[in-house]
């Protein structure tokens, strides 16, 4: 599924792009670049793959010589100060599918890096060509920003340029200047299944004792949220909100206990106890499940509440 | 009469310890002797802990078994009245500066969701959003929206939304809670106020009137909706130590009005990744464990960043073992292992030399994944319905049950 360099460079040749390709050993920094490409009379760039502390991903694509300051960005971006930093290895090959030292405005072409915000720097739209890496270090592209805009169209981008160098201060009266580039959609992991937000799995989704229930119900969550707040009718009926489903309550606990049930029972276990078993068993079972369960019980009780606190604050006194 | 400390902020060699502020001496630890102390209040010891026990029927907290909450005032007047069949209240807060929220500041949330499950007592919590606004700068919708973001972390501690009312300053202060606000701050000279928290004539009038807002909760009439016609009903504040300047503000000027002092259980500053220096700070990322981090992040910020005090090789480290008073590790273990005999054992052998660092971390960074899937999962199940149900003014008639 993932783009290949020979894929993007036939693309972009449908798309009638002008570009000029150069092929050279392997490169993984700009000054190593340059080395081959430096004294073609086109502008280097240079890629970061920047992540925030809410796991969304940023492409910044700059010139080699304009000076990115993350702090500064990271409050253009309102996410604070050192809100930003350099995503792992691991994001660069599962997000963007490219390989270290090969990040370019290329690599959002994937559906995985669907929800990956792209910066681009204004500077480029000063320069005849610069040079960005097809998805592959052997290879340097050089291309014209206009043309690099038709691409980005092509695959659903809005090509928007920024001044990187700019440092506007942020506050009070000064709201991030570059607050729309944060990905507002949930965050898609590659290796999950993408569920789209029903009403009834913005509930109880703790159906499995899972890391893929969790971060689907944090990718879940945001959009069911977002619905929420949106739709403020006074007397529509709002299904939206997440319901208390003793179902999903029910097979939480039984998938839980029944876990631990099994693990329990094992050849050493039976040698160990033989007729006491059961007693033991049933012991390590409330003891370790006692809080487990009583936490889970709780949320079951809070959305509960939640629901009939909702129903009442929007309830029609019978009328005499 | 208890010791009203006065602080003064230019002897620079002590330790500083404030609301606003926490620093060893020298760059050193944090004497906590020292400053129950000079701040006059209780160590908290084993009968302390039996008692509960008792009391509750139930095996203490792993922070009280482990000293955590190691300093209190008059906790045992509320666990007296408690015996004869007189309930009280748990008061504590947040200050919301930031969306990030890290393990050190669920601390006091985890310690309180217990003592209301335990005591089977009401919660009120404090959003001090307004104090947020002015110490940070934030704007009045940042910090009130701050306040809400920090709000769902909170409720995902497990607090019983039938026991529990969440506020926040800018939507709460007024009514009878104010009343109590002008009350006690008619009680606190300005040179007093001056001297408990060190404000200068360069500070804005908004942080010299700020005390008050977050002293009024430790007093039932505050809460008409909730404790109306129980003036007597005692106030338990769980709360980390640099907090105590207030509420020794607050504990002078409650019998002064008529009201019970409220009682405090306080705990130690969580240390940071890179070692026992301070606390841990939310504007740098890897001095802490963050409730959104990954497991990877921190599988990675426990390998790369927790100071350690094993040795530099494994044979010197065979031979002399690790030096556990400054083994992050094992401060993170003391917290989080709830096993005391496996906690003890990783100690015995560890410090023997037998086990090494890698297997210490290894372990801690199971039991912090669990912690944090936990509350993750917890966190995903809080709608902003939810939160508004939270923080709605209303009665909360099973309160005691």
């Amino acid at each position: 599924m993932a783009y290949s360099k020979d894929q993007l460079l036939a693309r972009l040749k449908e798309l009638q792009i002008e570009f000029s390709q150069y092929e050279h050993p392997v490169v993984l920094t700009v000054e190593a670049q340059a080395k081959y490409v430096g004294n073609l009379g086109g502008a280097l760039s240079k890629n970061l793959f920047l992540k925030d502390k809410k796991h969304r991903y940023y492409v910044v694509s700059a010139l080699a010589d304009t000076k990115v300051d993350l702090k500064v960005l990271s409050q253009r971006l309102g996410l604070g100060k050192g809100g930003l930093r350099m995503a792992a290895e691991e994001a660069l090959v599962e997000i963007l599918k490219v390989p270290l030292g090969c990040v370019a405005p290329f690599a959002v072409v994937n559906e995985s890096a669907r929800h990956v915000s792209l910066l681009l720097d204004q500077g480029f739209k000063a320069q005849e060509y610069c040079f960005f890496h097809p998805l592959s270090n052997d290879m340097s592209i050089s291309l014209n920003a206009h043309c690099l805009d038709k691409f980005l169209k092509s695959i659903g981008r809005d090509p928007s340029y920024v001044d990187l160098e700019a440092n506007p201060p942020v506050g009070k009266d000064q709201p991030p200047d570059l607050a729309a580039f944060v990905p507002s959609d949930a965050p898609i992991l590659s290796d999950l299944p993408v569920k789209a937000p029903t009403q009834d799995s913005t509930g109880k989704h703790v159906s499995a004792a899972s890391n893929s229930a969790a971060v689907a119900a944090k990718a879940i969550k945001p959009s069911g949220n977002a619905q929420n707040v949106k739709e403020k009718p006074v007397n529509t009926v709002q299904p939206s909100i997440p319901a208390a489903d003793a179902g999903n309550f029910v097979e939480e606990l039984l998938d839980r206990a029944s876990a631990l049930l099994l693990s329990e029972i094992s050849e050493d276990s039976i040698k160990q106890h033989s007729g006491q078993l059961g007693a033991e068993v049933a012991n390590n079972i409330k003891k370790c499940l006692r809080e487990d369960l009583k936490n889970l019980a709780t949320i079951f009780k809070n959305t509960a509440y939640t629901e009939g606190f909702y129903a009442g604050t929007r309830y029609q006194p019978k009328r005499l | 009469m208890e010791k009203v400390e006065d602080q003064n902020p230019q002897q620079e060699e002590d330790q500083v310890v404030n609301p606003w502020e926490v620093s060893a001496k020298d760059g050193g630890k944090i004497d906590y002797d020292k400053l129950i102390d000079k701040f006059g209040c209780q160590r908290l010891d084993q009968s302390f802990v039996d008692r509960v026990q008792r009391l509750t029927s139930r095996p203490p907290h792993v922070f009280l078994r482990r000293g955590v909450f190691f300093a209190h005032r008059d906790f045992n007047d509320i666990l007296d009245a408690y015996e004869r069949g007189q309930k009280f209240y748990l008061y504590t807060g947040r200050g919301p500066s930031s969306e990030a929220l890290h393990l050190g500041h669920l601390i006091p949330f985890m310690f309180t969701k217990y003592l209301q499950d335990a005591f089977k007592v009401p919660l009120v919590i404090q959003l001090t959003d307004d104090e947020k606004c002015m110490w940070k700068n934030l704007s009045v919708e940042e910090s009130q929206r701050l306040a809400r973001e920090n709000a769902k972390d909170i409720i995902a501690c497990g607090f019983d939304i039938s026991k529990t009312f969440i506020f926040s300053d800018f939507d709460y202060v007024g009514g009878a809670f104010y009343k109590n606000m002008v009350k006690v701050a008619k009680c606190v000279t300005y040179n007093k106020v001056v001297g408990i928290f060190g404000f200068t004539g360069e500070d804005h009038i908004g942080k010299v009137s700020f005390p008050p807002v977050q002293a009024v909760p430790s007093f039932p009439s505050s809460f008409p909706h909730l404790f109306s016609g129980k003036d007597d009903l005692r106030c338990l504040i769980p709360c980390a130590i640099d907090q105590d300047p207030y509420f020794r503000m607050t504990r002078d000027v409650a019998p002064r009005i008529g009201y019970h002092k409220p009682a405090l259980i306080e705990s130690l500053f969580f240390p940071a990744l890179q070692g026992e220096t301070g606390k841990m700070s939310a504007s740098d990322p890897n001095s802490a464990i963050y409730v959104t981090d990954s497991a990877k992040d921190i599988k990675y910020k426990v390998n790369k960043h927790a100071f350690t005090g094993g040795q530099e090789t494994i044979e010197k480290h065979r031979q002399y073992g690790a030096n556990l008073e400054v083994d992050i590790p094992i401060k993170y273990l003391n917290f989080f292992l709830e096993d005391d005999a496996e906690l003890e054992h990783i100690k015995k052998a560890y410090g023997a030399g037998r086990m090494l660092t890698g297997e210490v971390k290894k372990r801690l960074i199971e039991v912090l994944t669990e912690i944090v899937e936990r509350h993750r999962r917890a966190r995903a199940a809080v709608s902003d319905e939810m939160v508004d149900a939270f923080m709605a003014v209303r009665p909360l008639p099973n309160m005691f049950d």
